[in-house]
């Protein structure tokens, strides 16, 4: 199979020896997720040896109400902080791109803490903050959900600013120069010329922001109130209750849902490509 | 109603300081109506600057710019009645060529069935028929740049400025460009300023010229007055190739002036302008007679003996570099008029070289 011709200089990738590394660190990274994916379709209520084929936890799961309704919360405070995320991250990034100001040095700086402080510290923080402040609690749904939404904000904006930030650096000035020279005002320059050019930007920073509201754990935990359960939150306390079948086939879902958010966010972030539609 | 003679822009006293350095120097300039009118120079002279301030896109530091009589001073770029051709040229990548060329038709509230017709017709006038529907990545440099072209011109500027079009293109398509510019120019009668650093496109386009350098204009003229009557040293060198002697003023005389120049002896040659009263003569390399014979100076002739240190061959012309006598560095063009004529001579070669004096022009330095 090697044999059709020498193994050149530089491809490593057809040497055996590499060729077997590369398979022991595949089975590393997804050994895990594809014995939880496969143990989601185990038939056995202990879910340690394999007993047969069955779909019966996804549609336990299904059934189960306080998992729905922690899937739910979860959509909800998704579809939310990823919009507030996406305009608050954009505009951040069109002012540290546009503009030069004192201290705009510091502001990116700051701006980009949310990126590298743990989770925890993140999640503590926000805790205190609420209490501080006297955050009103036990408010009726959904606006129990407020603070869950306000700390994924906190947290996702500056991955919106850096996705946008890095498709505006292609920008060419001279077509809003251009577009002004044919007569348009700055605002209709901004809405006809800067955002279909951002708009990549957006989407896969909108993207990004999603996923990482979908599957957070900490800063959530952190920040519900009680009785506001997010899907994550939810799977966590099943789990302390044994690890079922019915925990593998929501974890399941999630993992397609979050893959599926990365795989379309990654394809729109690629530069100079016009983005196929998306079906 | 407007004077048709007067000029449709007038640059009074302009200059621009970023800190100390002055892009634009109290420059001051009228150009007329239907002029096909270049600003050339090297880069960093001002040229660019002071297009961007006609589009509206710098402010003036002090002095005044007028377009067809009205001040400009603290008008946008949106309300001139100017339109640019951007070096980059800016076309929309997320519009086809019919959007963009409706772009500035659209925002400006023109009515839907105009702007068809519009933008039909604009399509036609650069030659990109059947292009309406496609996008800019679909196109060449040349076809975007018509693009950009249409989408300015549809909108009836009183004034086209276009920064550098031709730069970002290949030779044979710049050639054909120029003449596809000069022959818009005509059809559309809309005054054309265009920034160049190419001498050769300046030359073979505009109808007149503004040498600039460090912020200031050296000379405004037609091409060939600027190619045969440079005033100063600066733009004989800028504008085609020279030779230079150093010289002497012995007396003026009206137009002319006796000098003694070291390698050419004394001679009564031409002033470039009425206050050169110093500086440098100059000759064409292709206005210098060059012989192998034991020569004869035609009456009036200067001559010099030289040895020929390189030859550069470009098919049409061979350009001969020589050192004179003294030591001095001069060239020598020469069209190879005839397939069968002898061959260029070989470095080494000693020469003569006949100056007449009325091809030398005593330019300011």
């Amino acid at each position: 199979m090697l044999g059709r011709s020498p193994v050149g200089p530089l491809e490593y990738t057809r040497r055996l020896w590499l060729r077997l590394w590369l398979l022991a660190v595949f089975v590393f990274l997804y050994a895990p997720i594809v014995i939880l994916v496969v143990f989601s379709f185990n038939d056995s209520r202990r879910n340690i040896v394999w007993q047969g084929f069955t779909t019966d936890y996804y549609v336990r799961a299904a059934e189960n109400a306080s998992l729905i309704e922690a899937f739910g919360n979860s959509l909800i405070i998704a579809f939310v902080s990823t919009i507030l995320s996406t305009i608050i991250g954009a505009l951040l990034a069109l002012g540290l791109w546009r503009f030069r100001f004192p201290g705009r040095a510091a502001l990116d700086g700051a701006a980009a803490l949310p990126i590298v402080i743990p989770e925890i510290c993140m999640g503590v923080a926000l805790l205190v903050f609420f209490n501080r402040v006297g955050f009103p609690t036990g408010m009726p749904w959904p606006l129990n959900l407020a603070p869950i939404v306000i700390g994924h904000v906190a947290f996702s904006f500056p991955f919106v600013a850096v996705v946008v930030r890095a498709r505006m650096i292609g920008f060419d000035r001279s077509l809003e120069e251009a577009s002004k020279d044919l007569g348009a005002s700055e605002w209709q320059t901004f809405w006809n010329v800067t955002v279909p050019y951002m708009k990549p930007g957006l989407i896969a920073g909108g993207l990004l922001a999603m996923t990482l509201s979908l599957d957070d754990f900490v800063i959530t935990f952190f920040t519900s109130g009680p009785g506001t359960l997010t899907f994550p939150v939810q799977v966590y306390s099943m789990v302390r209750f044994g690890a079922t079948p019915e925990v593998n086939a929501a974890s399941t879902v999630l993992i397609v849902v979050t893959v599926l958010l990365t795989v379309i966010a990654v394809r729109w972030q690629r530069p100079d490509k016009e983005v196929a539609k998306l079906g | 109603m407007r004077d048709v003679a007067a000029p449709i822009v007038e640059i009074q006293n302009v200059t621009k300081a970023y800190g100390k350095l002055k892009a634009v120097d109290d420059v001051s300039l009228a150009i007329p109506r239907n002029a096909f009118f270049a600003l050339l120079g090297p880069s960093g002279c001002g040229k660019t600057t002071l297009l961007r301030m006609l589009g509206g896109f710098e402010h003036t530091s002090t002095g005044r710019i007028l377009i067809d009589g009205e001040d400009m001073a603290g008008i946008q770029p949106n309300r001139r009645p100017v339109n640019m051709v951007f070096q980059s040229y800016a076309v929309f990548p997320h519009m086809t060529v019919a959007d963009n060329i409706a772009y500035g038709l659209k925002v400006t509230g023109v009515k839907r069935a105009a702007i068809a017709s519009r933008v039909e017709e604009a399509i036609a006038m650069v030659r990109l028929d059947g292009m309406a529907a496609r996008k800019p990545d679909q196109l060449s440099g040349g076809q975007r740049q018509r693009v950009a072209l249409a989408r300015a011109l549809v909108k009836r500027p009183k004034l086209l400025l276009l920064d550098e079009p031709l730069s970002a293109l290949d030779k044979k398509l710049r050639e054909e460009m120029q003449l596809e510019l000069v022959r818009l120019q005509t059809e559309v009668g809309i005054t054309f300023i265009i920034v160049t650093h190419d001498q050769e496109e300046a030359l073979g386009m505009a109808s007149e010229i503004a040498v600039m350098k460090e912020g200031r204009i050296l000379q405004i003229a037609p091409p060939r007055e600027l190619y045969e009557h440079p005033t100063r040293r600066f733009v004989a060198e800028f504008i085609g190739a020279s030779n230079s002697f150093p010289c002497e003023v012995l007396a003026i005389d009206g137009q002319n002036a006796r000098v003694r120049s070291p390698l050419l002896g004394e001679l009564t040659v031409e002033r470039s302008a009425p206050d050169v009263t110093s500086g440098t003569l100059i000759i064409r390399p292709e206005k210098v007679r060059m012989d192998f014979s034991t020569p004869e100076p035609t009456p009036g002739e200067a001559l010099i003996r030289g040895t020929i240190d390189q030859i550069a061959y470009f098919g049409d012309l061979s350009i001969v570099y020589l050192t004179a006598e003294d030591g001095s560095r001069l060239q020598c063009s020469r069209y190879n008029v005839s397939r069968i004529a002898a061959p260029d001579p070989r470095p080494g070669t000693a020469c003569t070289l006949g100056i007449h004096p009325e091809d030398l022009l005593l330019v300011g330095d």
